[in-house]
């Protein structure tokens, strides 16, 4: 795919020698001041649509791979130099290809919070990938690098003192792994507010007194990701507020609301099932297509005429995915839960609130999205009493074992699915699960969400009724719907423009 | 002012209206811009390694584990986390609350409460998990005292009270948190032993006998999991969770959910605490007392049903209210001195 990489020299003139070096001088940085440059609105288009792609591949690399791990790093690494990001610092001084790339990287990060500001759900996915992009690359930093990234990000920490230390030097010792008394007593620590350093409390992996966290220099990257999140997140807020201003040019609108549809691919909210399922085909359907997840939280809900919070989220969600309507859900709900120690009344009173809850029709009337993987897999963890969660993720792989034999997967079979989730690769033992519930050898898609899942095994079983859309990339890592998506709305739009695009400074002005 | 809501509400609970009456109050009312950090344990959540009772049932047995529950918690949210204001409550059915009422408690947001909470969870995993706790190299500091508050109730409650390995079918449970290696040897060693407590012993040994990677910590897991607090997350994350307020009625009970007096935790009795049936006849008594004493004296209305608490049964729990408040009070005289005027009364 080519995209016209057209700049308009007479207003973007090329910037020489020091003012190079002045402008972006680190290979990452906070995005505290926006662009006020002209580009070109097809310049503007190939940024916005390359960093979607970096984001994206940060995303899928982030599933299969353990974070900072080698195989993650290199991965990461590749795919950044394919699109012409900046990675880690050059050997020398900052060439016009460096400038080319940080420019590129700065103005591509401005972009794309215009399409990611306008939804928590977006926000929230936009942070966390610009974080793990964010995070590599200062992990990248030479020592003596970071210092100076520092200084100039205005970031400086107080190390506590010599005393301070040997006063509580066992619990330093004991609160991060790998740390020997001699490494300590090179080590300085920064004593913060423990809000400010949430990524090291939520896992215990730093020592707490009296409110305060004590970081070791060496974990000085959560107190700057905290940082970077922050700032990100209030400069998305503010975006969010001036977003009409940028809506009502017709040249952006289209582009934009393409770029944030495209995160999650598919809007598996949509409406377009709605009403093909009877409520009777549920069992068999949670046999044949649904993912282990919900086959689970099914048969308990059958089991014990209940469900607690999470599970009536994460299953009622995907019944409304998979085309179930309102009445419908009130209707199975309902049916269910009265059959167990809950009456009609208490029914009504208790749980259809929540259900046309999720349907928007009480609250604050947002639509609910069904939970992707990701979500089930990595917030709110099933704890006493609930089957809500992955499976591949949340039970013990023996207890795993026990249910793959019963729902008669081979042993081989079985075993290869154990070594996947060893290895972390929860969604990839749910593709493998797939595959051999579905007797295929390539399932041919890669799985980010329980109701695709459902839709890609419906499409198997029932002979591929649905259109399937083209495929307009050969790529693999990007042969999944929602890179599918982006690049045949780009074209489309490729087609029709051919202004300039004045002015990007009068869209970042307004924050 | 919307500050001060939340002891406000209490407050006015307790010494303006009759104790019928407190049923109707509920958290819902404190949900202001600013909220308490809350914590709930709920002895339902325990089902699976008690042997005396189940789901809402309680008993003076298992409701050791609730004292182990806010020993633990207390100390960590005094001393990791350094809040002052922390106040305990009887739910007046099968467990407790905890409301942490410091000004940077209640400003909070939900990522830092998830945060916290999550800080304070070591048992985890749903009904698809056998072992819920794992402990890592090196054992951080929380972990550390948490167990050594443990270590102090576990042979009494848990190996003499529930008797957890009482018989196969219970040690059974047990094993199957133990690395593979030993569990034949140890089902040997179990059969000969006598108690619960022999058994544990045997155990222990066996574990230090064996130079075991995975295992090193599974004697201190398995404390772990049978008495650890099991927190409701969501509940604390403020998310979607109302609780009853202080001095509320518990509607299946009747008993009243009182505050719980620290420094005689040990001492706490959730049979002795008071009914809503028995408080009424001790109001309707003294009111008749006084009635014959001093017919018609003209007192204010409020004043004297104030006073009238004095003299029932919630007395002591109301003082340890009022006791709580005055700290709290204390430390905010400071920031209130403007406003203050309204709520100095109490
Ligand atoms: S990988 Fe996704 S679809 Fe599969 S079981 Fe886990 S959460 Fe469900
Ligand atoms: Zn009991």
């Amino acid at each position: 795919m080519q995209f016209s990489r057209g700049r308009n020299l007479k207003l973007n003139p090329r910037l020489t020698g020091d003012r190079k070096g002045e402008h972006y001088p680190f290979s990452l940085q906070f995005y505290q001041v926006p662009p006020t440059e002209n580009i070109s609105l097809s310049e503007f288009e190939t940024f916005a649509i390359e960093r979607l792609k970096i984001l994206k591949s940060i995303e899928n690399l982030g599933v299969s791979y353990v974070k900072g791990s080698v195989e993650y790093n290199t991965k990461l690494e590749n795919e950044l130099r394919k699109l012409k990001f900046p990675y880690r610092p050059p050997q020398n001084d900052i060439s016009d290809d460096v400038y080319d790339e940080r420019r590129k990287d700065h103005i591509s990060h401005f972009i794309l919070r215009l399409a990611y500001c306008q939804s928590e759900d977006l926000r929230r996915w936009f942070i966390q990938q610009e974080m793990d992009l964010f995070r590599f690359r200062f992990n990248q930093l030479p020592r003596q690098k970071v210092q100076e990234f520092l200084k100039y990000s205005g970031l400086e920490y107080l190390a506590i003192s010599e005393d301070e230390k040997k006063q509580h030097h066992d619990d330093l010792l004991n609160s991060t792994y790998g740390l020997s008394s001699t490494k300590l007593e090179e080590l300085d620590f920064y004593k913060v507010r423990f809000q400010d350093a949430l990524d090291l409390v939520r896992p215990r992996k730093v020592f707490l007194l009296q409110g305060f966290a004590y970081i070791p220099h060496t974990d000085i990257v959560t107190l700057i990701l905290n940082e970077f999140r922050t700032r990100l997140s209030k400069a998305l807020a503010l975006s969010a507020r001036s977003l009409p201003v940028v809506q009502s040019d017709e040249r952006l609108q289209p582009l934009l609301s393409h770029l944030s549809h495209s995160y999650v691919g598919q809007d598996f909210s949509s409406q377009r099932n709605t009403g093909k399922i009877s409520l009777d085909q549920i069992d068999a359907l949670s046999a044949k297509s649904f993912p282990l997840c919900m086959r689970q939280l099914h048969k308990s809900l059958r089991e014990h005429h209940h469900l607690r919070h999470g599970g009536r989220m994460q299953y009622g969600l995907f019944l409304k995915g998979i085309g179930l309507t309102l009445e419908q859900a009130l209707q199975f709900w309902r049916l269910e839960f009265t059959k167990g120690k809950v009456d009609s009344e208490k029914f009504d009173k208790g749980y259809a609130y929540s259900i046309r809850h999720n349907y928007g029709k009480e609250g604050k009337r947002t639509d609910y999205t069904p939970y992707s993987c990701m979500k089930i897999i990595v917030s709110n963890p099933p704890s006493q009493g609930d089957y809500h969660g992955c499976p591949f993720r949340h039970s013990d792989p023996e207890l795993l074992k026990q249910k793959l034999q019963s729902f008669k997967v081979s042993s081989t079979g079985i075993n290869q699915i154990l070594d996947l989730v060893k290895g972390m690769h929860y969604q990839l033992a749910c593709q493998k699960y797939f595959e051999l519930t579905h007797n295929v050898d390539d399932c041919g898609f890669s799985l980010n969400h329980p109701n695709q899942y459902f839709i890609e095994s419906q499409k198997l079983l029932t002979g591929g009724q649905e259109i399937k859309k083209e495929q307009t990339s050969g790529e693999s890592s990007q042969s999944n719907p929602q890179s599918q998506i982006t690049s045949s709305s780009s074209s489309a739009l490729m087609n029709t423009q051919s202004e300039d695009m004045e002015d990007l400074e009068q869209f970042f002005n307004e924050y | 002012m919307q500050k001060m809501n939340p002891y406000k509400i209490d407050i006015g609970a307790v010494y303006s209206h009759k104790p019928s009456m407190h049923n109707s109050v509920k958290s819902g009312t404190f949900q202001a811009q600013e909220k308490e950090l809350v914590f709930d344990i709920d002895m339902t959540d325990y089902d699976d390694v008690r042997r005396c009772c189940s789901s809402a049932d309680i008993c003076n047995k298992c409701w050791t584990l609730m004292t182990i529950a806010m020993r633990i918690l207390d100390r960590a949210l005094a001393e990791d986390f350094g809040f002052q204001h922390r106040f305990w409550v009887y739910s007046g059915r099968r467990g407790v609350h905890c409301w942490v009422c410091d000004e940077s408690a209640r400003k909070l947001s939900q990522a830092e409460r998830s945060a916290v909470a999550e800080y304070l969870s070591v048992v985890k995993g749903g009904e698809d998990t056998i072992k819920k706790v794992q402990l890592s190299d090196p054992i951080h500091p929380f972990i550390r005292k948490s167990i050594t508050v443990v270590e102090k109730y576990f042979e009494q409650y848990a190996l003499v009270g529930q008797d957890i390995l009482e018989n196969k079918q219970n040690w059974e449970k047990v094993l199957a948190l133990l690395p593979e290696t030993v569990r034949e040897a140890l089902q040997k060693d179990f059969q000969k032993a006598r108690s619960s407590v022999e058994r544990w012993e045997k155990l222990k040994k066996c574990l230090h006998s064996q130079d075991l990677k995975k295992g090193a910590y599974a004697a201190k897991e398995i404390m772990l999991q049978y008495c650890y607090p099991r927190l409701d997350v969501n509940v604390s994350k403020g998310v979607n969770h109302l609780l009853k307020s202080p001095f509320s009625v518990h509607p299946k009970t009747g008993r009243i959910s009182v505050p719980i007096d620290f420094r005689r935790l040990d001492q706490f009795d959730p049979f002795a605490v008071p009914t809503i049936s028995l408080i009424c006849s001790e109001l309707d008594n003294v009111n008749i007392k006084e009635e014959q004493e001093s017919p018609g004296e003209g007192e204010p209305e409020v004043k004297r049903k104030t006073r009238d608490y004095k003299r029932t049964s919630l007395a002591p729990y109301v003082k340890v209210f009022e006791q709580f408040l005055d700290k709290l009070d204390q430390s905010r005289k400071g920031e209130l001195l403007l406003k203050s005027d309204l709520k100095r009364e109490f």
